[in-house]
């Protein structure tokens, strides 16, 4: 199969047309990520056995099944439309994941800063978000970036529900015109040029991380 | 009332009361059937080797560690345990953050909040726990920043500042919150030792204005002299010795105490 320029130039704002699409469901399922994600490492942390076992056990599940398997069954199963279940499937599939990363920023917040809330009598509530959340999440902002480039790249699963990002587009193409090659190539490249200055700005925010404020204790182990 | 007390002046007003208190961590006993009074205004000093108890002694009462058995009283009131119907039953946080409001704690690695600015760092709780609009409380933390003389320093960030200074402004977020009892937990020994002396005479300063009481654990004999109305010998979890700091420092009766006392007048 050859390359056809004309064919490429030709389809090319077509398939442009589904970059809102890709990009209004990575960011909905991230947004979903992130406050759901927060949620079930609040509730994972409930000194209450039961419920943090069973949120333990609602995470592990969701983990290790394929998401492609939940978008089917979440679409078959309730009528929501396939945006609503992309972004829904998506968001809570990768809530999972980031819940790992809000433990391990919330984990890197030392003991003293409890005993410090405590000593100034802040009720629980106060203590996270006053204390305890701003100083874990700015040094795992770069992880969860990688988790929004990460979830970025998967938003072609959607196409098996029919909604119409740019790989949905670029397969419709090349089902009417029998030419695969140049549509996909261009979704390919659409991602790349989309997701590479993503991944340079992780990169930049990683190399600062050090230097946020109250990313670490400095001055104690200084 | 306990044995501790008897040679003290009748009229004074208890302020905090151990009965019987015991913590273990696992088969590891660290405080025996502990009984303590503490007088208002009182400054008692806690002596003794690592792992003789008197950590936990002030943990408990900051509600960082709950006793294993036994109870302990703030101004009259119970700390872990709550009455209902004449019964004492465990305390719910509510309960615990109406009493625990008495306490306030300085700690050993400082514990400020490196992503607030020392004024914030002063002035968070005040807002959002005592209910004081923002002027009232950067005016009050302002006053007790002065007091320990980092007025200068409320645009900075914890880590800009030297240990010694944390520790200034960490005295100075306690005191904004104008708490009945102090406690102290070997406050100077993540100092340099040049930096000991200023953190010492702040608390001195404090020590002097008289209303507050101080419970201060610590290993600078000559500071727990100067401060110090009693001193207490923690030794295995038990008050092995206890007295005026004369009494105590000066004219130690055990063997255990004269030789823990030996052991910082050989390295002075």
């Amino acid at each position: 199969m050859t390359w056809d320029w004309a064919f490429a130039f030709e389809i090319f704002p077509r398939i442009l047309q589904g970059v809102g699409v890709t990009i209004g469901a990575t960011f909905s399922a991230f947004a979903i990520s992130l406050t759901l994600g927060l949620v079930l490492t609040l509730l994972r942390r409930s000194s209450f056995k039961p419920l943090s076992l069973t949120v333990a056990g609602i995470i592990e599940f969701i983990r290790v099944t394929p998401p492609l398997v939940q978008l089917f069954f979440v679409y078959f199963a309730f009528d929501m439309g396939p945006f609503l279940t992309g972004a829904i499937v998506l968001g809570v599939h990768y809530s999972t994941y980031v819940s790992e990363v809000y433990r391990s920023g919330i984990n890197s917040v030392p003991k003293s800063q409890w005993e410090a809330s405590r000593a100034l009598n802040f009720s629980p509530v106060q203590t996270w978000r006053k204390v305890v959340l701003p100083q874990a999440i700015p040094p795992i902002i770069p992880m969860l970036g990688n988790y929004l480039i990460i979830l970025f790249k998967e938003t072609p699963l959607l196409m098996g529900i029919y909604v119409t990002e740019m790989m949905m587009i670029a397969r419709s193409i090349g089902a009417e015109t029998y030419r695969f090659l140049e549509p996909i190539t261009i979704v390919g490249f659409i991602f790349l040029v989309l997701s590479y200055p993503c991944a340079l700005f992780i990169r930049y925010l990683e190399r600062k991380s050090g230097q946020i404020p109250g990313s670490a204790e400095k001055g104690v182990k200084a | 009332m306990t044995e501790l007390a008897e040679n003290l002046e009748p009229a004074r007003e208890v302020i905090v009361r151990y009965n019987n208190v015991k913590k273990a961590f696992g088969n590891n006993i660290v405080l025996n059937d502990l009984n303590l009074d503490v007088y208002k205004g009182e400054k008692v000093a806690l002596i003794g080797p690592s792992g003789s108890g008197k950590t936990t002694i002030i943990r408990m009462l900051m509600t960082l560690e709950q006793p294993s058995s036994g109870t302990i009283e703030i101004d009259g009131e119970h700390l872990w345990h709550k009455e209902v119907n004449g019964q004492l039953k465990d305390a719910d946080e509510k309960h615990l953050r109406k009493v625990r409001g008495k306490i306030g704690m300085v700690f050993q690695q400082y514990n400020l909040f490196p992503h607030m600015s020392i004024m914030r760092n002063c002035t968070e709780a005040p807002i959002h726990v005592l209910g004081l609009s923002k002027d009232e409380a950067k005016e009050r933390a302002l006053q007790m920043l002065q007091k320990v003389g980092l007025s200068d320093k409320v645009d900075m960030y914890p880590s800009q500042l030297s240990g010694g200074q944390q520790q200034r402004v960490a005295i100075a977020r306690s005191l904004v919150m104008q708490p009945k009892v102090m406690l102290f937990d070997e406050v100077t020994a993540a100092l340099d030792p040049e930096l000991v002396g200023e953190v010492l005479e702040v608390i001195k300063d404090i020590a002097s204005e008289g209303e507050t009481t101080m419970m201060l654990i610590t290993h600078e004999m000559d500071f727990a002299r100067d401060v110090a109305d009693r001193v207490l010998f923690l030794d295995n979890g038990l008050i092995a010795e206890h007295g005026t700091p004369y009494d105590v420092i000066e004219n130690p009766q055990s063997d255990r105490l004269k030789s823990f006392l030996g052991r910082f007048n050989s390295a002075h």
